[in-house]
Formats: C-alpha cells, sequence, structure tokens
C-alpha cells in the first residue's frame, strides 16, 4: 500500500456555535486522486484550508506528510501546490511574470525559475502567451495558469478547491486532461468539486460531504453500487403528480426533486416503454451515477446548498 | 520562542518587495505623476504664495523652511496611501495575500514586504520633491545624505502605522477616520508650516509624542525651536512607533487571515 501523505482524525472545526467541519477521518495515500464531494456549505473549502495551514482546527489530529499541520509552516508549505477556488493571480502582470513572481516566493534561483516556467507554460498550452497580460486571458485559461503557478515548486501534492467551476464544458475538458496528466506523473492530487461528473472522472476515491459530516466513502463506482440501483429513469412532464407516482411505483423505488420522479431499478426499459405511452410525458433512462448517491444520502441534490 | 518567530520576516519578504515594484514599474509615469503633484503644488503654492506674506521663518525664507516640512508630510503621506489603498486591495480585492501565504512566505514576510515597499514610496516620491526642492535653493546637495534616509525611516514607521488600519479595515470608507484623526491633524499641527513652539504649550505636548514631528525635526534640524532637538531621541521615537506598529500589524493581519 502506498505511504499516507494526510491523515485526519476527528478533524473538527467550528466558528461560534457553527460546526463547519463535525469530526471527521480520512488518509490520503501517495499517487491517488482523493475528492471532496460535496454541495456549497458542505466544510470542503474549510478542510482545504485547514490542510494546507490557513485555517487552525478546533479539534482532532492533522498532518500532512508527516508533519502535524500547524499554521504558516514553510515546510509544509513548500510541499504542496495550491489552486484555490477563486483565480488570486497578479492581473496587472504578464502570464510569464505572475510564474516568476511566485518561483520567487519559493525562493528558486534564476536558472531554475527560467527552466520551470518554460515547462509550465507549456504544460498549460500557454506557451505563446507568455507576455500576455492576465486579465486578457479567458477564465479557462486564467485557471490553467493557476494550476501551473501551483507547480512551480515540483510539489509532491496538489490541493485544487473547484477547479473548473464557473468554466464551459471544453474549457473543463481541458483542465481534466491536465490533471490526469499530473496524476500520470505520480503527483497526489486533492480536488473539491459538486460536479459529480469531475469527481468520477478524476478521483480514485471520494468523501461525501455534507454539513461537515462524511456520509460514505470510497470509489466512484462502489459507492454508486453500494447505495442505489443500477439504473435510474429521470420522469417529467406535464401529467399530474399522480399519474406520474403511479408509475413510479412500477420500477419500485422512486423519489422527487422539483418537477422530476427518479424512478430506481434494475430493468426500466419496460418501465420507459409504459412512461412513453403516456402523452405528455417524457422522460430518459441512465445509468446510475454519484449524483442519485448523493440524493440517496442527504435528501437533496448537490446543486442546493445547506 | 515560536511566539517570537512569528514575528521575525524571513529573506521572502525581499519577493514580496519585489512583486511589488515589479506591479508598479508597469504603470510608474501615472503613478509618479500622481504622487509627486500633490506636494510640488504644496510647494510651490504655499512657498511662493503663502511665502509672500510670510517673508521668512527664523533665518529662512518660507520657501525653504516649508520644503523640508513637505518632504516630511510626503513621507507619511506616500507611505499611509501605499499600505492603506495598495494593501487593503491587495489583501481583499484581488487575494494576493492568500496567494501568497499558499507558499513558503508567512504573515510577517507579507506585512514586512508591504511596509518596506510602502516605505520605497515614500523614497521614490521623496527623492523627486527633494530634486525639485533643490533647483529652487531649498536644500544643499549635501543634505540629501540625511534627507533620504530619515525619508526612508519615516516611510517604514508610517507604512507600519497604516498596515495596523489596513487589517482592522472592514472597508474602504473606514480609512477616512485614520485620515481625520490621525494624519490629517499631523499634517497641519506637527511643524510642516509653522514652527511648533508656536503652539499652545497644551498642543505642544500632545504633538511631541507625535511622529510626524520628529520627521519634522529631523529633516528641518536648524529651524524646529524644538525642546528636545536631540537627534537620538527622534530616531528612537520614529523606531518605536515603526517596530511596535510592525508587530501590532502582523498580529492583526494574522488574526484576519488565518481563521
Amino acid at each position: 500500500m502506498q505511504p499516507t501523505i494526510i491523515f485526519a482524525s476527528n478533524l473538527t472545526k467550528r466558528y461560534g456555535e457553527r460546526v463547519v467541519v463535525d469530526g471527521i477521518d480520512f488518509e490520503v495515500r501517495q499517487g491517488e486522486c482523493f475528492g471532496f464531494l460535496g454541495p456549497n456549505g458542505a466544510g470542503k473549502s474549510t478542510i482545504m484550508r485547514m490542510i494546507i495551514g490557513l485555517t487552525p482546527r478546533d479539534g482532532g489530529k492533522l498532518s500532512v506528510l508527516g508533519r502535524n499541520v500547524v499554521p504558516e509552516d514553510p515546510a509544509i508549505a513548500a510541499q504542496l501546490g495550491i489552486v484555490p477556488q477563486e483565480n488570486n493571480l497578479d492581473t496587472d502582470l504578464e502570464v510569464g511574470e505572475n510564474l516568476e513572481v511566485y518561483c520567487r516566493y519559493f525562493g528558486l534561483t534564476a536558472k531554475v525559475r527560467e527552466e520551470r516556467i518554460e515547462q509550465l507554460l507549456q504544460f498549460a498550452q500557454l506557451s505563446d502567451r507568455r507576455h500576455t497580460p492576465v486579465h486578457t486571458l479567458s477564465g479557462g485559461m486564467m485557471r490553467r495558469l493557476v494550476i501551473a503557478r501551483s507547480l512551480v515548486a515540483q510539489p509532491k501534492m496538489v490541493i485544487l478547491d473547484e477547479p473548473t467551476t464557473g468554466l464551459d464544458p471544453q474549457a473543463r475538458h481541458l483542465i481534466w486532461q491536465r490533471l490526469a496528466k499530473l496524476k500520470e506523473n505520480g503527483i497526489t492530487l486533492l480536488l473539491t468539486t459538486h460536479y459529480m461528473e469531475e469527481a468520477a472522472r478524476l478521483c480514485d476515491r471520494l468523501l461525501i460531504l455534507d454539513q461537515g459530516r462524511i456520509l460514505d466513502q470510497g470509489s466512484p463506482e462502489t459507492l454508486v453500487r453500494r447505495h442505489v440501483e443500477p439504473e435510474v429513469l429521470e420522469v417529467w412532464g406535464r401529467e399530474g403528480d399522480r399519474g406520474l407516482a403511479e408509475l413510479g411505483t412500477l420500477g419500485g423505488r422512486w423519489e422527487r426533486v422539483g418537477d422530476t420522479f427518479y424512478v430506481y431499478g434494475f430493468q426500466l426499459e419496460s418501465v420507459r416503454q409504459r412512461v412513453l405511452e403516456r402523452e405528455g410525458c417524457s422522460c430518459l433512462l441512465r445509468p446510475a451515477n454519484l449524483e442519485d448517491v448523493f440524493l440517496r444520502l442527504t435528501g437533496h441534490d448537490l446543486g442546493e446548498g445547506s | 520562542m515560536r511566539v517570537i518567530r512569528g514575528f521575525i520576516p524571513s529573506r521572502g519578504s525581499v519577493q514580496v518587495w519585489r512583486r511589488h515594484f515589479l506591479v508598479w514599474k508597469k504603470n510608474a509615469v501615472a503613478s509618479l505623476a500622481g504622487s509627486l503633484g500633490e506636494p510640488l503644488l504644496y510647494l510651490l503654492g504655499l512657498g511662493y504664495g503663502l511665502g509672500r506674506f510670510v517673508g521668512a521663518i527664523g533665518d529662512k525664507n518660507y520657501m525653504v523652511y516649508v520644503a523640508s516640512g513637505i518632504l516630511a508630510a510626503n513621507s507619511m503621506n506616500s507611505a499611509t496611501f501605499e499600505a492603506i489603498y495598495g494593501g487593503f486591495t491587495r489583501m481583499t480585492r484581488q487575494n494576493t495575500f492568500h496567494a501568497m501565504l499558499a507558499t513558503p512566505l508567512t504573515v510577517a514576510d507579507v506585512v514586512a514586504g508591504e511596509i518596506a515597499w510602502a516605505a520605497t514610496r515614500s523614497l521614490i516620491s521623496g527623492t523627486a520633491i527633494f530634486l525639485v526642492g533643490w533647483s529652487l535653493g531649498a536644500f544643499s546637495l549635501g543634505s540629501v545624505l540625511v534627507a533620504l534616509p530619515v525619508v526612508v525611516l519615516a516611510g517604514l514607521a508610517f507604512g507600519a502605522m497604516a498596515m495596523v488600519v489596513t487589517a482592522i479595515s472592514p472597508s474602504y470608507d473606514f480609512f477616512l477616520y485614520y485620515f481625520t484623526l490621525v494624519t490629517t491633524p499631523m499634517f497641519l499641527f506637527c511643524g510642516v508650516f509653522y514652527p511648533v513652539a508656536s503652539l499652545p504649550i497644551l498642543v505642544q505636548a500632545f504633538v511631541a509624542v507625535m511622529p510626524l514631528t520628529h520627521v519634522v525635526a529631523l529633516l528641518r534640524p536648524e529651524a524646529s525651536g524644538f525642546v528636545f532637538a536631540e537627534v537620538g531621541v527622534h530616531l528612537a521615537v520614529i523606531g518605536v512607533y515603526a517596530v511596535a506598529s510592525f508587530i501590532a500589524a502582523v498580529a492583526l493581519v494574522r488574526r484576519r487571515i488565518i481563521v
């Protein structure tokens, strides 16, 4: 088994009366991509901030790379790459200058800096943008630059807080590609997301979080198998609620979110046929995914804050 | 021991300063014009305008007298503006502090870099004011050796004081309190435009503990008429303001960001 990079036990954070992180345990192993999946307000960013030493914990144990985490520890910071939720690039500076300045914060020598900048611009597919002022970049390019910036000191682990939130699908795919590349190179990735697809695609293991508590953890496939039936039929339409509910019962378990019914089962093709016979009804038959797991575990969907 | 270490900046603070310098260079011309305009207008407007009526203070004509006061006041204003508006923008809107703290840099490094940069802004505009004052005959070229180091020291003290305000400000509006209650009174009562000795004795006692009084006294030794015209005391007062404010600023920025 790979060595442990992060170890957290009974990790707790309160702001006044409010418990934001409620005694959670997890371990991240070297080389894996570990995800925190949860809605806004679940405590994901707070956990990230605790790991990088920007938020002191109120209880429990937390060690990163074998060191007990205390705020502002240069020895830990030197080995981590951090991609914050909000881009905090120097918008007045050029793309290359942003990397240059960051290299200096890590105390890299001129020779290493030049090498690293070339290499990272290439990695981020921004080589032709080296002298472009940052404020003229697109959202996806800025995000790629922030990721490149997190890599200047060749970290053992990169922590990404919602790496693709707010990006269009194409830009998102490009980021996923880059992150997959990092994983290939053996870099441990830790990411938070509220995109089910992102979690399923990138993460070896996931931790599902709601209101500061862990609901479950495991690989995306395990979680889906453990909590939901393999097929899901989404039904919506003009038909009265009662009619739809009736149909739902045909498949077995069903749930309603907004104006959509989710019918869970093993062989739903026949149910689909019957739904289609009804006028004013639409439906979609698909394999179960993490979104369904989340709905099952919390009773609300990922988009809603808690 | 650990507590003390949290207040000692590392070499990384130099890189914070460099970052600010790099950004400033992009807009150097506009920034110079902006920061020099006001002190030069004061120098010319008051030196020539008011000087015509005042004539001379002591054995100096008013232009010569007021030039050293303006140099002192500018060291306060330049550093204050940079640490307040620049510092607050970097801490809040641009999240520059957060970006820095995601590296081996510490809060002490970030704050020290801010203050050093604020003092640099005092030095940049102070140098220009010195050159203009020199061309008008207000400064001797030799006095540059005293004037500019004093300007830098003053910039460190005022920059550190302003960082304390930055650290506790909820918004940009809050700065007005600091200007109205602290810097503007110093500008008007600490000997920039007239000798402190002409103030009522009670006010003099109050003014004696204000840092700008001591900066003016150092930059205008002959004409200050100040009671303890001891260089060591002036330096000590400015130094105490600088160090105490730095410690407070680091603690307050830390309390604000590490939550």
